[in-house]
């Protein structure tokens, strides 16, 4: 089943399956580990549709919703 | 020898130069604080060595400012050696910009920092290995301490000697083929020289789409433009997806298989820090932290800065009818010691007692990498003003100084942001107008009354957020950013950092001050100052209700923040404000200082980021939103 990342609940572990978005941010989430293929555990979100917190290999980072929303991803 | 040091964002180049170059570059622990290059030059055995600091880049296909800087530095091609700065505990990730790195064909040398924190994490890297791989030395070091920086310099200068480059690591075949394939086409029309880059490479930036190669060639030739775009077809369309997907996911596959050969996981050592972030990024109680966190903050720095400036304006107040017995008050060099005495006296007593707890505060938040949560707990209130939670940032660093708030809009993407951040972080109250707040309306009036300054600013913010952000719809690109792991504080770096920042304040500002009082003490000898008050009248005295000599002080408010207070006191002629000026015309004057046009260090660096349309914009809102506020307060405070 393949859904977008901003609604993946806290400490789920979902792999990455495609970035929807245009160059740029395939380029930036490329840049922090997020490729097809890697493995993501959502951590934490915060309140009023703020950004998600994702572990990715070892690393946290924040993304904001618009951008969760780009990353197609498949629950394991 | 012509040293740069490059790597990904958070991984140490900063502090890496700051061991060798003394405290010269401000370190702290969110990714992208190095907007632009630091330059020192030391001697190691008898070499001199030329080492720049160069921003943080994840790749070298860049998105960001600071980044694009950072490309064009190292391509500029006199450098002698690259170090590349590695965080160990994010290895695999940051073997990405490495294997870039590797492609240009520069003599390099790794340098692999903060190895105890990879400790910590459980990760053991087989060095030997690892250097093996890569064809290039790579060093251990813990920066911070110190550790293994002599040993890296001294690796660096002897691999530029030798001038020994590394291996280049192949993609998987059938990638490989089409970069090759295209390296000849480039190769035989000879293009990768002008850019001083091998064919390789751009080959590669060719295939990944980057767009500043790709804007350059399609005017001269429209037969490689072919062969680019047969390749990129190529390749999505054996791979089935993008072929800058395809070039990243090879990267990452390689760097990923350097990384499983040369590491060992072990278990890893937790400590209470790791479990910070469940309060301070917790939905509910973060939110508590922060306003906690902000509130002991300027409690700490007013309760400090009283304490020290009580008995300092006290000694001062005795000082000047002392110096009056000896010399008569009607004199020219009365005018002069007394406008000396000023200056001094306002810089040891009322700005020094709040600067230094400030900014050592604020040295000990950034270190310990608290700033990119709270980008992270603002985000959506961001979003309200049209900008990101990165925005944050360069906020939080304003009320430190406008010009490095102003400079750090350079973290975010797009051009819009950048400008609204810009215009919005002139209105925070920096540290100089801070000393305003604190020592008039906090010292006179009430600490609460102070308080209220800082909500009823923010206020002001939000709002002209929501204008700016009316005025250019655009949709802001949202936030991508790396939360580091927490590092507890060194108290000598933070120490260091803080007078770095208060240099500043010492060797240009105050100078200034005592030049300026002294100015100010010759102006109203010769009684020059009644025409400029005079001019002013309608606005300050009409208008905002304040006595009718702070009219100078306007004018060298727009020098420095801080000489505005420090002239008012010298124009009234008395250290007690409170005996001439009534609490609401402290409250006028303060709100309208806050405001009005920002000071001449604010204006250059505006000018240079955003262009002088949008400056001349900045100042003309700045000074409306100052007149009309300070107009509100006279009439309902």
């Amino acid at each position: 089943m393949t859904i977008t990342l901003d609604s993946i609940g806290k400490n789920q572990k979902v792999k990455v399956v495609s970035v929807s978005g245009g160059w740029g941010i395939r380029q930036r989430l490329g840049c922090l580990g997020i490729h097809p293929g890697d493995i993501i555990t959502v951590k934490r979100s915060a309140i009023m549709r703020g950004p998600i917190l994702i572990s990715v290999h070892g690393n946290q980072v924040a993304l904001g919703r618009g951008v969760a929303r780009k990353i197609i991803v498949e629950v394991e | 020898m012509k040293i740069a040091l490059m790597g990904q964002p958070n991984s140490g180049k900063s502090t890496v130069f700051n061991d060798v170059a003394g405290y010269k570059a401000i370190t702290s622990n969110f990714p992208g604080k190095t907007v632009k290059y630091t330059l020192t030059k030391f001697n190691l055995l008898g070499q001199t060595i030329e080492l720049v600091d160069l921003p943080g880049t994840y790749s070298l296909t860049s998105f960001d400012l600071a980044e694009l800087e950072a490309r064009k530095y190292l391509l500029k091609g006199n450098v002698d050696v690259v170090i590349n700065v590695i965080d160990a505990s994010l290895l695999s990730r940051s073997l990405e910009l490495t294997l870039q790195l590797l492609e240009l064909k520069l003599p390099m040398v790794i340098c692999l920092n903060m190895i105890d924190e990879a400790d910590r994490k459980g990760i053991k890297i087989n060095i030997e290995k690892l250097s093996k791989i890569l064809g290039i030395p790579v060093v251990p070091t813990i920066a911070l301490k110190g550790k293994g920086v002599k040993k890296l310099f001294s690796m660096a200068c002897k691999i530029g000697e030798e001038k020994r480059i590394g291996k280049t690591l192949n993609f998987s075949k059938d990638v490989e083929d089409v970069v090759t394939q295209l390296s000849i086409q480039i190769k035989k029309k000879q293009i990768s020289q002008e850019f001083n880059v091998t064919e390789r490479f751009l080959a590669i930036k060719y295939l990944e789409n980057d767009s500043y190669y790709m804007e350059n060639f399609e005017k001269r030739d429209k037969d490689i433009f072919k062969d680019i775009i047969h390749f990129q077809n190529q390749l999505s369309e054996t791979h089935g997806r993008q072929s800058d997907v395809v070039i990243s996911s090879e990267r990452h596959h390689l760097s990923m298989n350097i990384y499983e050969s040369v590491v060992l996981l072990t278990r890893p050592h937790t400590s209470l820090i790791d479990y910070l972030d469940n309060i301070l990024m917790h939905p509910f109680l973060g939110y508590i932290s922060l306003g906690l966190i902000f509130y002991l903050f300027f409690n700490l720095i007013f309760s400090a800065g009283k304490m020290v400036e009580e008995p300092l304006l006290d000694y001062f107040y005795r000082l000047i009818p002392l110096i009056e017995k000896s010399i008569n008050p009607n004199t020219l060099s009365f005018s002069i010691i007394n406008g000396i005495i000023q200056g001094l006296a306002g810089g040891i007593a009322i700005v020094l007692p709040y600067l230094f707890p400030f900014l050592f505060g604020l040295a000990i938040l950034e270190d310990l990498g608290y700033l990119p949560r709270i980008a992270f707990l603002l985000d959506a209130f961001l979003h309200k003003i049209g900008l990101h939670g990165k925005a944050i940032i360069p906020f939080i660093l304003g009320y430190g100084c406008t010009v490095p708030a102003i400079m750090a809009t350079r973290i975010l993407e797009s051009e819009r942001d950048r400008f609204i951040a810009s215009v919005l972080a002139t209105m925070i109250p920096c540290a100089a107008r801070m000393t305003i707040i604190f020592a008039l309306v906090a010292f006179y009036i009430s600490p609460q009354a102070a308080l209220a300054i800082y909500i009823l600013n923010i206020i002001v913010i939000v709002i002209s957020g929501k204008i700016l952000s009316r005025l250019l719809p655009e949709i802001t690109p949202g936030m991508i950013l790396e939360i580091p792991a927490y590092h507890i504080p060194s108290i000598k770096v933070a120490l260091a950092k803080t007078w770095l920042r208060m240099k500043e304040f010492i060797f240009i500002a105050w100078p200034l001050l005592i030049a300026g009082s002294t100015v100010l003490s010759l102006l109203q000898y010769f009684k020059a100052d009644n025409y400029i008050n005079q001019l002013f009248s309608p606005l300050t005295f009409s208008l905002l209700g304040l006595p009718i000599v702070v009219g100078t002080t306007l004018i060298f408010g727009i020098l420095r923040k801080e000489l505005s207070m420090l002239m008012l006191i010298q124009a009234i002629g008395t250290s007690n404000v409170a005996a001439v000026m009534s609490t609401t015309q402290i409250m006028t004057f303060t709100i309208f200082i806050i405001f009005y046009v920002p000071c001449v260090a604010t204006i250059a660096v505006l000018w240079k980021e955003i262009g002088s349309k949008r400056t001349l914009f900045t100042i003309a809102f700045t000074s409306i939103l100052a007149i009309i506020l300070a107009t509100i307060t006279r009439f309902v405070y």
